[in-house]
């Protein structure tokens, strides 16, 4: 700490939390830590790159936007994360304690036990029993914890769960081998009870895990957009306010490139609005004083003043809010596949003891040996390689996926995938770009005055239209010229002097369609369309669709005419002018005919479909509706995401069938032996572990399940 | 017989160790970003 900040320790400090989703390796951390630590009154920042957060703590004078510029200048972007200060709660840590004293107690005991199966006897072997005991039980209570509670939970109510079978199965081995203690027996099982802790336990750690991870990074990215408008307070001064401390009756002055936060009226200005991500339409439609503007509409052309009339709850969005709530219900009901096998494995299990007590009774044994041959078979089936099974194929697969760019938000997102038969596509920002780009055709018209001139104009903008010129002509490697007296006119465009012709990048007088003119001195003037374009690799992510045997075919919310154009571009069937419930509607009924639905979309009118779907996937540059929706989100701009996370998702659900032919096969193997009354505990922390391992090693193969 | 007395509480005391260590890490929060901890190393510092 320098010396400055140790003064500020002394005082109440603040802390705030900020979002930095631009962060990804150790120089943007430092860039990060080191901007704000120079920042006078910041005491100390500390970024958590897995959350893509900088926790910053300062003199409570100092505002969040002077942090903000300091990030700023550190060149990122950034937000406060305002709401809830403290992390949300996660899945895996609370499971890390348990976990850590099965580890250490198991392999405690193995020591112990390992003495006592190459032959010690006598007073040392019941001296290790004893040790045996001292640290099993104690550890098995406080390792065992997660899994009594949750067995109780379902118990409770009057269901039943994997958690039942092995908490009876790991109480009466406990009971078992501390009367076997007692008495000076042959055999104590603390070490196959604890063995069987740890695996489970570790199963359960990597599931949470794999939670954890994902919902952090879908968190960061939720969170880039902050939604708010710059309010105009009757005095004439402007104020930032928040989405949800907007009122109906203020006025928001809403600047070229930015989302409305709430419905309202024009009250001054006029502009175009980009209404893509709520309805699914390519063109803007202009609006002008006293029209009617969406939230999460784009402002394209100039600033104008809005005047709030809906917020919250009433504006256009809730009621899709309210679609989403009820079509994700269906979803629910998806049961997981580790759960569908308990079902059936639990009731197997229970059965098979009590066969066994019984036969031996009913074949002359004493209670005492039938009842320890039925405790030998509940541990021995006890489901620890099935444990197993799903979550450590599932955490590798979704490690692949998210190396290729593609976030799993939960491992039964990658079991409904793998059953997809059918996609449907979302035209605007899912097959498209979602933005307008300029006609490569009139870029190569351009002279290399004209381009340089049309660059150095368009930098100077933040219209939508001149920041895709500025992209285009950069990649080109076009420099831009130099300008002298530039100005621009809001809804009209960019005028300056160049070696003294008056140039201009203005709107066109009449053109159809979204296009820029550039006016270079007396030479005629250019005319430079733009078009929204197809994502690349569009194609090859069809034909890999064919090829998997999923018919595709698009569902938009854009007028006929544009929908066509993409259509023939790509040879499939479309549906246009679908409504968000139409989008719905359509999936059900595709469902009701026995498909398994894979949605693709972006927008807000995409949501209630995205949550209705069996299977969904939205691109990173989607809406945030669209992203919490989905169960996926790949990131850049390739659809050939696609295609990859269903054959992931195919290749894990082929591994986890393994998985269990191995876990089950084992126990077919074991489970005679133990009947038999011939398995020792030897025998069963061999055929524990290599059974683990086995599940282990296979589902290692799916690190390369993303390529 | 006698090493035993000796060894059993040597080994079990330093798994004790061990299991303290992860104990206090989990408690002070190095788990809580390990992407930042793997790359926080490579941060030049020039103090």
């Amino acid at each position: 700490m320098t010396e400055p900040a140790r003064q500020f320790a002394s005082q109440a400090l603040a802390a705030t939390v900020l979002v930095v989703p631009g962060m990804h390796c150790a120089g943007c951390m430092g860039k990060v830590e080191k901007g704000l630590n120079a920042v006078p009154g910041v005491s100390a920042a500390r970024v958590n790159l897995t959350a893509r957060q900088v926790r910053v703590e300062h003199d409570p004078a100092l505002g969040i936007p002077a942090l903000v510029d300091a990030i700023a200048k550190a060149g990122f972007a950034s937000q406060p994360r305002g709401e809830e200060l403290t992390p949300p709660e996660s899945a895996a840590k609370p499971l890390l304690a348990p976990l850590a004293v099965a580890a250490f107690a198991c392999m405690n005991v193995m020591l112990l036990s390992v003495s006592i199966w190459s032959g010690a006897d006598g007073a040392t072997k019941a001296l290790f029993h004893w040790l045996s005991a001292l640290i099993g039980v104690p550890a098995i209570l406080y390792a065992g914890r997660p899994f009594f509670t949750s067995a109780w939970g379902a118990l409770k109510h009057g269901t039943t769960n994997m958690d039942v079978p092995i908490s009876i199965g790991v109480t009466l081995a406990t009971g078992l081998s501390l009367y076997e203690t007692a008495i000076g027996g042959a055999d104590a099982w603390f070490d196959g009870t604890l063995m069987l802790l740890l695996f489970l336990l570790t199963g359960r750690v990597l599931d949470a895990a794999m939670r954890d991870r994902a919902r952090a990074g879908v968190d960061s990215l939720l969170r880039q957009a902050a939604p708010g408008a710059m309010v105009v307070s009757r005095d004439g001064s402007l104020q930032w306010l928040s989405a949800a401390s907007l009122v109906s009756g203020m006025v928001m002055r809403v600047a070229m490139g930015e989302r409305l936060a709430a419905d309202g009226m024009i009250a001054n200005g006029a502009s175009r609005f980009d209404q893509s991500l709520l309805t699914g339409e390519s063109g803007p439609v202009a609006a002008g004083e006293g029209d009617l503007v969406h939230a999460g509409t784009l402002n394209l052309d100039a600033p104008v003043d809005v005047r709030v009339s809906a917020t919250g709850a009433d504006t256009s969005l809730a009621e899709i809010a309210r679609l989403m709530d009820a079509a994700g219900q269906a979803r629910s009901k998806y049961v997981r596949l580790a759960d569908r096998a308990s079902r059936l494995y639990a009731p197997a299990v229970h059965m098979l003891a009590a066969l066994s007590f019984a036969g031996w009774i009913l074949a002359g044994a004493g209670l005492y040996q039938s009842a320890v041959i039925a405790i030998a078979v509940l541990i021995i089936t006890c489901p620890c390689a099935i444990g197993l099974a799903v979550p450590v194929a599932q955490v590798v697969a979704s490690g692949a996926l998210m190396r290729a760019g593609i976030m799993v938000k939960d491992g039964s997102a990658l079991e409904r995938m793998a059953g997809v038969d059918r996609v449907l596509l979302d035209k605007t920002g899912t097959l498209t770009l979602g933005r307008p780009t300029p006609d490569v055709a009139a870029l190569d018209a351009l002279d290399c005055d004209e381009a340089a001139v049309t660059l150095a104009l368009a930098s100077h903008s933040r219209h939508p239209l001149s920041r895709a010129l500025v992209e285009t002509l950069t990649a080109r490697g076009v420099t831009a010229a130099d300008l002298s007296e530039v100005g621009e006119e809001a809804g009209h465009g960019v005028t300056a002097r160049w070696n003294g012709h008056a140039v201009a990048l203005r709107r066109p007088e009449a053109a159809s369609g979204i296009a820029t003119a550039l006016v270079l001195g007396d030479r005629p003037i250019r005319l430079i369309a733009f078009a929204d374009r197809l994502r690349p690799d569009a194609e090859a992510a069809l034909t890999q669709f064919a090829q998997l045997g999923i018919a595709a075919s698009i569902l938009s919310g854009d007028n006929a005419g544009a929908v066509a154009d993409v259509a023939r571009a790509t040879g499939l069937t479309a549906q246009a002018s679908a409504s968000p419930a139409d989008k719905q509607a359509a999936i059900t009924r595709l469902q009701a005919s026995g498909r398994k639905v894979l949605m693709v979309g972006d927008g807000l009118n995409d949501g209630p479909a995205l949550a209705a779907a069996d299977a969904s996937i939205a691109p990173g540059s989607a809406s945030d509706v669209g992203r919490q929706a989905a169960d996926m989100v790949f990131l850049g701009e390739s659809l050939l995401a696609l295609p990859r996370a269903v054959t992931a998702s195919r290749r894990t659900l082929r591994v986890v069938k393994q998985n269990f032919v191995l876990a089950i096969g084992y126990n077919v193997l074991a489970v005679p032996l133990a009947m038999a009354g011939l398995i020792t505990p030897l025998l069963a922390a061999v055929a524990m572990s290599t059974s683990s391992l086995l599940v282990i090693g296979n589902s290692l193969r799916l690190v390369r399940a993303a390529r | 017989m006698n090493g035993l007395a000796i060894l059993i509480p040597v080994a079990l005391g330093l798994g004790m160790l061990g299991l303290a260590a992860f104990f206090w890490a989990l408690k002070r929060g190095q788990f809580e970003d390990l992407d930042g901890a793997a790359a926080r190393i490579l941060i030049e510092d020039e103090e």
